[in-house]
C-alpha cells in the first residue's frame, strides 16, 4: 500500500516536473486563447440573435462568452503555475550549489570533460609562478580562490556565477505577475462615470456589475472640449476636472485639464477621459428671423423638443443641435441646428442653419430668413475610473522577467581552472552559453599568459 | 528629394538584392553573395535616411510625429528592422546565404507599402499621442523582425533536413549544399528567437504600461493584446522545446514558423479580421 501511496506521489510529482507538460500547456494556452479573440466577449444582444441556439448553449457551457475567465482556462494558467514551480524546485538546488558552493579544484577526470584546456611550460622562477598567475588572473578575468591539495596548487576564478539563475528569476516574475493581478481584482475596481459640464459627482459605476461605488471625495467638470485637426480627424478630448474633498478644492487638481494619455490621479483613485456627448436635458437654442421681404428681425428662444410660434403664424422646433458640426458634415464647423418650420396650414420641413455662416440661409429661398447664435447646451465627459493597488506588483514582476531574461539569453556563467603540480601548469576553462565566444576569449587569455609567464 | 523617392529606391535595392541572392544560391560563387548583402545594407541606409526625412516632413507639415503611427509606416518600419536584424546575425555569425529566406521578407513588406497603401503623413489622433508609442512600437517590431528571420531560417532548416533524408546515400546537392549544417541551422534559428523573445516580452510590457496609463487596465483581453500573448507562448514553448529530448530540431524549426505565422496574423491578421484597440489597419489601403 504505502509504497503504491508512494508511487502516485513520484508519479504525480515526476508529471508536474516533467518540460514536456510546460511545453503542452504553453501550446494549449496560445491554442484555446485564440477562441476569445474570434467570439465576441460579453456579446452584446446584436450578436447574441445572430448565432443559433444550440451554439448559444454550448458557448455558454463552455464559458467562451468570458473565456479567459472560464473554470478550464484558468485551470490551465493554474497548472502552469504548478508545473513552474515543481520545475524550479526541482532544479534549484543544483544549480544553487554550482553557483554556492564552486568546484575549486580541477582534477585529471575533470580536465577531461573540459573541450578547452591548454598546458603551458613551467617557467624558470617556479617559485613566482603562483604570485604571477594569481595576478593575471585578477587583472585579465576576476580575482581567484587558491587551494591546496597534496602539494598541487589549484586556482579557480569565474565571471557572473548568478546568471545561471534567470530562468528561476523568470519563473518567480511569472508568479509575482499573477499575484499582482489577483491584488488587482480582489481590492481593486474599474468603474466609469459620466459627468455634466458645470456638475459634480462622488460616486462611479462598477464597470463589471454597475454598483455605485463612493470616492470619499468628489469630481467637478468645469468644462469640456474637443478640437480638431484641418483634416476633420479630432486632435484633442480635454475635460477640465476638479477634485473637492472636505468641500474645498484640491490645491493643483483645480480645473486640471485631463485628456487622452494624461489621466488624473487622487489618493490612488485614476480618472482617463474616455468619451463625451450632448447632456440629455434640455437646452436652449438662440435664433433670429426675418422676413426676406424685409422687416424687423425678431429673437427667439427656443427651447429644445418644443415648439415655438414664428412671427407671422407657423411654429419652429429644434430636432437637434450640435457644438461642431464637423462630425457629421467634416466641410463645415462650428455649432448648427436642424431645424423643422411648420408654417400654417402647410406641411413641415426642415433644414440646417450654422452658427459660422450666417449669410447661408438667404440661398434657401425661403420666405422667412433664419441665423444660428448657438445653443446653451452642456456636454457631459465620459471618465474611465480605475483604483489598482496591485498594479505596482505586476510592474515588479514585469521588470524581474525582463531583467531574468536578459540574466537567461545575454549573461555567460564563464569558469577558468588552473592547476600547478609536477612541474605542468594546466588551464582548463567552460561556459555556460556562447562556447565558440567563449572559445575565442580564452585562447587569447592563453597567447596573453604565454607572453607572461 | 522626398522620402516616397528613397523609398522606392529602398524597394528596389531590396528587389535587386534578392535576385542576387538567388543567384548566389544557383552559382555558389562567393563574389555574387557579397554583393548581395551589400545591396540589402545599401537598401537598409536608404531607408534609414528615407524613415527620418519622413519624420522631418511631418514636422514640415506641422504634424510632428515619429513615422510609426499607420499601417503604412509600420509596414516600412517592420521591413527595416527585418533587414537590421538580417544585419546584425549575419554580422556577428557570418552566414550570408540566410539573406536568400530573409530578404524576400522586407521586400514583400515594401513592395506591399508602396502599392497597396495609402503611403499620407496624417496627424496624430488623441490615443496615439504618448511617448509610449515610440517606445512600444519598436520594441514589437524589432521582436517581430527577429521571428521573420528566425522563420526564413527554419525554412532552410526544413528544406535541408528533407534533402538530407532523401539523399541519405548520396551527398545533398543542389542549392541546399550552399546552406548550413542542419545543426548550425537549428542553433542559429534558436539565436534569432532570444532576440525576438525579449524584445517581444518588453514591446508587451511596454504596451501594457501604456494601456495602464491611458486607459486604467495593463491587460483587457484585447484581441490584440491576447494575440501577443499567443505568439509569446508559443515562443516560450519553442526555448522549452531546446532543451527538451525529442523536441530539439524538426519539431523546434516548425514551432518557429508557427510562432512566425501567429506573429503575422497579430501584427496584421488582428487587424483586418477582428475588432479590438488598435485600429490603423483599418484606414483605406
Amino acid at each position: 500500500m504505502t509504497t503504491n501511496k508512494r508511487g502516485f506521489a513520484q508519479t504525480l510529482w515526476d508529471f508536474f516536473c516533467s518540460l514536456k507538460l510546460s511545453i503542452v500547456l504553453l501550446i494549449l494556452l496560445a491554442a484555446t486563447s485564440i477562441i476569445g479573440t474570434i467570439i465576441p466577449q460579453s456579446p452584446p444582444k446584436e450578436y447574441l440573435v445572430t448565432i443559433s441556439e444550440a451554439k448559444f448553449k454550448f458557448y455558454n457551457a463552455m464559458g467562451f462568452f468570458d473565456m479567459y475567465h472560464s473554470w478550464w482556462f484558468i485551470l490551465l494558467l493554474y497548472l502552469l503555475t504548478v508545473n513552474l514551480v515543481a520545475c524550479s524546485i526541482k532544479r534549484l538546488p543544483r544549480v544553487w550549489k554550482i553557483v554556492s558552493e564552486p568546484t575549486l579544484v580541477m582534477d585529471d577526470g575533470m580536465e577531461k570533460t573540459l573541450s578547452l584546456t591548454h598546458e603551458f611550460k613551467m617557467p624558470k622562477d617556479a617559485a613566482s609562478v603562483r604570485e604571477k598567475l594569481t595576478a593575471f588572473l585578477a587583472k585579465e578575468f576576476s580575482a581567484p580562490v587558491i587551494t591546496e591539495v597534496d602539494g598541487a596548487w589549484h586556482l579557480f576564478s569565474q565571471k557572473t556565477p548568478w546568471c545561471r539563475l534567470g530562468v528561476y528569476v523568470v519563473h518567480l516574475s511569472i508568479i509575482i505577475i499573477f499575484i499582482g493581478a489577483l491584488i488587482g481584482s480582489f481590492f481593486g475596481y474599474k468603474a466609469y462615470v459620466n459627468i455634466v459640464e458645470g456638475t459634480s459627482t462622488s460616486t462611479v459605476h462598477s464597470a463589471r456589475n454597475e454598483k455605485p461605488i463612493d470616492l470619499g471625495f468628489s469630481v467637478r467638470c468645469d468644462k469640456f472640449s474637443v478640437s480638431f485637426y484641418d483634416t476633420g480627424a479630432p486632435k484633442e478630448f480635454k475635460s477640465l476636472l476638479t477634485i473637492i474633498d472636505n468641500g474645498q478644492p484640491v490645491p493643483g487638481l483645480t480645473s486640471r485639464p485631463t485628456i487622452v494619455n494624461d489621466p488624473l490621479t487622487y489618493k490612488g483613485i485614476t480618472f482617463y477621459q474616455s468619451s463625451y456627448g450632448p447632456a440629455s436635458e434640455g437646452s436652449n437654442s438662440y435664433l433670429t428671423v426675418r422676413p426676406r421681404k424685409g422687416g424687423e428681425p425678431v429673437k427667439l428662444v427656443v427651447r429644445q423638443g418644443e415648439k415655438t410660434s414664428l412671427p407671422g403664424g407657423g411654429t419652429l422646433e429644434v430636432l437637434e443641435s450640435t457644438q461642431e458640426v464637423r462630425n457629421f458634415i467634416p466641410e463645415f464647423s462650428g455649432p448648427a441646428a436642424k431645424v423643422e418650420v411648420t408654417p400654417p396650414n402647410g406641411r413641415p420641413y426642415s433644414f440646417l442653419v450654422f452658427k459660422n455662416y450666417p449669410n447661408l440661409d438667404e440661398q434657401r429661398g425661403g420666405d422667412l430668413i433664419f441665423t444660428y447664435e448657438g445653443s446653451d447646451e452642456k456636454y457631459f465627459t465620459g471618465l474611465q475610473v480605475a483604483h489598482d493597488p496591485g498594479v505596482w506588483v505586476v510592474w515588479s514582476g514585469c521588470i524581474l522577467m525582463v531583467v531574468g531574461i536578459m540574466m537567461a539569453f545575454f549573461m555567460s556563467h564563464k569558469r577558468i581552472w588552473v592547476r600547478v603540480a609536477n612541474g605542468r601548469i594546466v588551464m582548463g576553462g567552460t561556459a555556460s552559453k556562447n562556447p565558440a565566444g567563449f572559445q575565442l576569449a580564452f585562447d587569447a587569455l592563453v597567447e596573453k599568459l604565454k607572453q607572461q609567464l | 528629394m522626398s522620402s516616397s523617392m528613397l523609398f522606392n529606391i529602398t524597394t528596389l535595392s531590396y528587389m535587386v538584392s534578392m535576385l542576387i541572392f538567388f543567384v548566389f544560391l544557383g552559382s555558389k560563387n562567393k563574389t555574387v553573395g557579397l554583393a548581395g548583402s551589400l545591396t540589402a545594407y545599401f537598401g537598409l541606409i536608404v531607408q534609414t535616411a528615407a524613415i527620418l526625412l519622413r519624420w522631418k516632413e511631418s514636422y514640415d507639415m506641422g504634424h510632428g510625429h515619429a513615422p510609426l503611427s499607420n499601417l503604412y509606416e509600420s509596414v516600412v518600419f517592420f521591413s527595416w528592422t527585418i533587414i537590421l536584424i538580417y544585419a546584425i546575425i549575419e554580422f556577428k555569425y557570418r552566414y550570408r546565404v540566410i539573406g536568400a529566406f530573409v530578404v524576400p521578407f522586407a521586400l514583400l513588406g515594401m513592395a506591399w507599402a508602396q502599392l497597396g497603401l495609402n503611403s499620407g503623413i496624417e496627424p496624430l489622433v488623441p490615443a496615439l499621442q504618448s511617448n509610449w508609442l515610440l517606445y512600444h512600437v519598436i520594441t514589437c517590431f524589432l521582436g517581430y523582425a527577429a521571428f521573420a528571420v528566425a522563420c526564413g531560417i527554419s525554412i532552410m532548416y526544413l528544406i535541408k533536413e528533407r534533402k538530407e533524408d532523401n539523399a541519405a546515400t548520396t551527398p545533398a546537392g543542389g542549392i541546399v549544399a550552399m546552406f548550413p549544417s542542419i545543426k548550425v541551422l537549428d542553433d542559429l534559428n534558436y539565436r534569432a528567437i532570444m532576440i525576438g523573445f525579449p524584445l517581444l516580452t518588453l514591446g508587451i510590457v511596454t504596451g501594457a504600461a501604456w494601456a495602464n496609463y491611458a486607459w486604467g487596465t495593463y491587460w483587457s483581453w484585447d484581441p490584440k493584446e491576447t494575440w501577443s500573448l499567443i505568439v509569446w507562448f508559443i515562443y516560450a514553448a519553442f526555448l522549452h522545446a531546446r532543451i527538451t529530448r525529442g523536441w530539439v530540431g524538426r519539431r523546434a524549426a516548425i514551432l518557429s514558423v508557427v510562432g512566425f505565422a501567429a506573429t503575422i496574423f497579430c501584427y496584421l491578421g488582428v487587424n483586418l479580421f477582428l475588432s479590438g484597440l488598435h485600429s490603423y489597419g483599418k484606414s483605406p489601403m
